[in-house]
């Protein structure tokens, strides 16, 4: 194969293909799917949830802030099936509203957080040396500082409100995403294909996306599904603070730190989010278990 | 020795990386610190004059270089709100939140390695699956969840336990469960992966046929290799830890030094919250390189490897 029909192949062909052929990563899934029902059931729970999510308009009973202030602070009832707030809110309904927030929260930061750290893990593993020295120390930086002081740090300089929630999450995952894809590259671009690639002509980048990449693609999935319930966590952890997402938006976490002042009264108030929380982070985490059985099994638990 | 050395100095860039970051991030913020400081009432003399004295019109490297000087003598700048020196304000936050910690480690090292160590001895039956699951639970909960139902259930419903902290032990055991719950939770996934992956070896088998007990086979000789991978998790769960200190004394309402920096940002006292940030950080630095040492020593391979 020349360079020119090399550059003929367009991008997402190759991609297709080099998955396909070298990882058959759909043939893995679907073992994972027969082999492992806790993680086929993990992935169908995030999927009924992500759904409800979306769909939560439809779904929900009532307004995400509608008041009713005669039902406040009601038990679970058929009227409202996990009772009300302080203000006679709908819990079920605020709670599928703040799914949204809590969701959006564990995907959107993780996915930034990955391509970040693609770039970076790449970068330093392909050339090495001084910039791969300054990019493993920035991520070092990053690693020694608790995620949850560090996203402290972050809301303190840019105010409380859920988009600078969404970047101070953001700025935590990266780093050891990076250390993964280098450690990778370091030993895939020592291999003869890459080496061919290179005697050939093909550029770094080319070399980088097309050839070194694909082959991080499954420890890359791996640790998306295993970022996306930290980043659940640190949502819900700041915002029980109260340095995260803002009344009157919803989200898992802050509904927490309102119901919290009726622990010992209205315990569900604060127990169902909770719940929520724990349900969601886990099936993730079996999802991730799952995957990781399958795509990668020399990974570091 | 020589790698102690390098390790050493290595841990340099990256504390001075981290002093750095915080230090521009808490600096980027817009305005004046000098009028927030004062509020709106002041005429622009007294503004004029305390910039002055807090050094915020010096050069931000001479800032940073003042700052670095400053805390390698122990002087960590004044608080906003309280006046004090932060260094002061940390001393005083810091027994509670060690007492904290330790009470967790060791309830996390207790029970992990117990619940661990059961898994892996009854590898992929029902008792490791029941095992296993429940520490992906324990991962799983965040962990004002746990601190919650906790206070709920044991000092509420049973009363068995003070609601909030009051400087006895007692007070201090359902705080150290909830923030040990999610680490004794990774720990024992550690270490029943690690005790299952040792007793393939070959020197396992070895054991057993000079006829020696599983029990014994597993405590002296598997257990003691297996612990190696759960050595450098001291480290990870340091870190954990103080990340989750900040929710379980605010919901314990300990004065320890995660309730400093929550309230810090509530304050708006960035040389508190600049402080206790660099405070724990330093500490988990030095705890990661602790435990690399401690992990060359244990495991001479690493060394050599290097």
């Amino acid at each position: 194969m020349s360079s020119q029909d090399m550059k003929d192949i367009k991008l997402n062909d190759e991609l297709q293909l080099e998955i396909g052929e070298r990882d058959g990563i759909r043939d893995k899934l679907k073992k994972m799917c027969r082999q492992n029902h806790l993680a086929a059931i993990s992935a169908i729970v995030i999927l009924i949830i992500i759904l409800m999510a979306v769909f939560a308009p439809v779904i929900a009973p009532y307004g995400e802030t509608e008041a009713i202030l005669i039902d406040r602070l009601q038990g679970p009832s058929m009227k409202h099936l996990l009772g009300t707030d302080e203000l006679g809110r709908d819990l079920f309904s605020r709670m599928l509203y703040g799914s949204r927030l809590s969701i959006a929260i564990g995907i959107l930061p993780s996915l930034i957080s990955l391509v970040i750290g693609v770039a970076a893990g790449l970068t330093a593993g392909y050339f090495g040396g001084k910039i791969d020295y300054v990019i493993m120390r920035i991520a070092d930086v990053m690693l020694s500082i608790p995620s949850l002081l560090l996203a402290m740090v972050v809301m303190y300089t840019l105010g409380t409100s859920t988009v600078n929630l969404f970047v101070a999450l953001s700025m935590t995952g990266w780093s050891s995403v990076a250390r993964v894809v280098r450690s990778q590259t370091l030993s895939i671009k020592e291999s003869e294909y890459v080496e061919a690639a290179r005697s050939i002509g093909v550029s770094r980048f080319k070399i980088m996306t097309r050839h070194i990449l694909p082959n991080c693609i499954p420890s890359l999935i791996v640790l998306f599904t295993l970022n996306v319930p930290s980043a659940i966590l640190s949502e819900s952890s700041l915002s029980f603070l109260g340095i995260g997402v803002r009344v009157p938006q919803a989200s898992w976490g802050l509904i927490v730190n309102q119901g919290r002042q009726f622990l010992f009264t209205q315990p569900w108030l604060c127990m169902a989010p909770c719940v929520a929380i724990m349900i969601v982070v886990l099936a993730f985490n079996f999802l991730g278990d799952g995957l990781r059985d399958v795509l990668d099994p020399y990974m570091q638990r | 020795m020589k790698y102690f050395l390098k390790r050493v100095i290595g841990t340099i860039p990256v504390l001075l990386g981290v002093i750095l970051l915080i230090f521009i991030m808490l600096r980027i913020v817009p305005g004046n610190p000098a009028v927030l400081l004062l509020g709106e009432h002041y005429d622009q003399a007294t503004v004029d004059r305390l910039t002055e004295i807090m050094g915020f019109n010096k050069p931000i490297i001479e800032q940073f270089i003042n700052y670095i000087l400053g805390a390698l003598s122990g002087d960590l700048g004044i608080s906003y709100k309280y006046s004090r020196p932060v260094t002061d304000m940390i001393l005083e936050a810091l027994p509670y939140t060690v007492r904290l910690a330790v009470m967790a480690a060791v309830f996390a090292w207790a029970i992990g390695l117990i619940a661990g160590i059961i898994a892996a001895v009854n590898n992929n039956n029902f008792i490791d699956r029941i095992f296993m699951g429940f520490s992906l639970m324990g991962v799983s909960m965040p962990i004002f969840m746990t601190s919650l139902v906790l206070q709920y259930f044991l000092s509420f419903k049973l009363g068995i336990f003070p609601m909030t902290e009051d400087g006895s032990f007692v007070s201090m055991i359902l705080p150290a469960i909830a923030l040990g719950w999610n680490s004794a939770g990774s720990i024992a996934r550690m270490t029943r992966s690690s005790l299952i992956e040792v007793m393939q070896a070959d020197y396992i088998d070895t054991a057993r046929a000079k006829g020696l007990k599983r029990a014994a086979v597993i405590i002296f000789h598997a257990l003691k290799n297996s612990l190696l991978p759960v050595v450098t998790m001291m480290a990870l769960q340091l870190s954990s830890m103080l990340s989750g200190a900040v929710i379980t004394e605010s919901v314990f309402a300990i004065p320890g030094i995660g309730r400093l920096a929550t309230t810090a940002i509530q304050n708006r006292d960035m040389p508190v919250l600049q402080g206790t940030v660099l405070f724990t950080t330093v500490i988990i630095i030095a705890g990661n390189l602790i435990a690399d040492l401690l992990y060359s020593v244990l495991d001479p391979r690493i060394r050599k490897g290097e």
